[in-house]
């Protein structure tokens, strides 16, 4: 048992680790907007860790030093926070359910105001209508 | 030992891939389900590394980086759906 062997499975198992608290945060949290928060973070740091564990392994493997598995660790970190915010504004578009413990619902209650009231597009829109 | 290491963290991301399976189909609201597909795809990813490290092949990672682009598209087409109702304009 050489130390590379050591470092490679310490990273795959807090991969794993961290990929399973995020799914059972996603299984186990009451609202959606809790829920939102366990899987885009902890599942992203899961997938960066066991992305460092297969560059030693295969920098080590192969003698030469692996570089394209950076590729996939920095598409994940960009697109997980965009795709949680679009997540989140589809769900305040749709008017998901939320606890009474959930800070934020002046954001949710904008979001159906702005939603109840109609715009100035659909205003011109009805105007023109009744002209002709 | 590594083998070892491999095969439990393969076994705990199957069950990752199950819990996210079960709020698929459970989940109340239709946001909840495009998360749930959201986690599933970043969930595969990890176990197409895991498979690769196991045959201690390379030719993996392609299909990593496809299922992370894929994903990520799939995840703003639905998203964008919703918001819209409809994706291209």
């Amino acid at each position: 048992m050489n130390w590379t062997e050591l470092a490679i499975s310490f990273f795959v198992l807090l991969g794993g680790l961290f990929m399973l608290i995020g799914s059972i945060g996603l299984a186990r949290l009451p609202d959606f907007y809790m829920r939102l928060h366990a899987p885009t973070k902890a599942t992203t740091l899961g997938v960066g860790s066991l992305l460092i564990a297969s560059m030693l392994f295969f920098s080590i493997k192969n003698s030469m030093f692996s570089i394209h598995e950076v590729l996939i660790t920095i598409f994940l970190f960009i697109t997980a926070p965009v795709s949680a915010h679009m997540m989140a504004k589809a769900a305040l578009h749709v008017d998901t359910q939320t606890l009474e413990r959930t800070q934020g619902s002046e954001a949710h209650q904008a979001a159906t105001a702005r939603k109840s009231t109609p715009s100035e597009a659909d205003l011109a829109n009805k105007q023109e209508g009744s002209e002709s | 030992m590594l083998k070892t290491a491999l095969l439990l963290v393969n076994f705990m991301i199957a069950m990752a891939l199950l819990l996210s399976l079960w709020r698929l189909i459970q989940g109340p609201s239709l946001a909840d389900r495009i998360l749930a597909l959201d986690t599933l795809y970043i969930n595969s990813i990890a176990l197409i590394i895991l498979l690769g490290m196991y045959m201690g092949s390379p030719l993996y990672f392609e299909a990593a980086l496809l299922i992370a682009l894929l994903g990520f598209v799939s995840t703003a087409a639905l998203c964008k759906y919703l918001l819209r109702g409809d994706i291209i304009e």
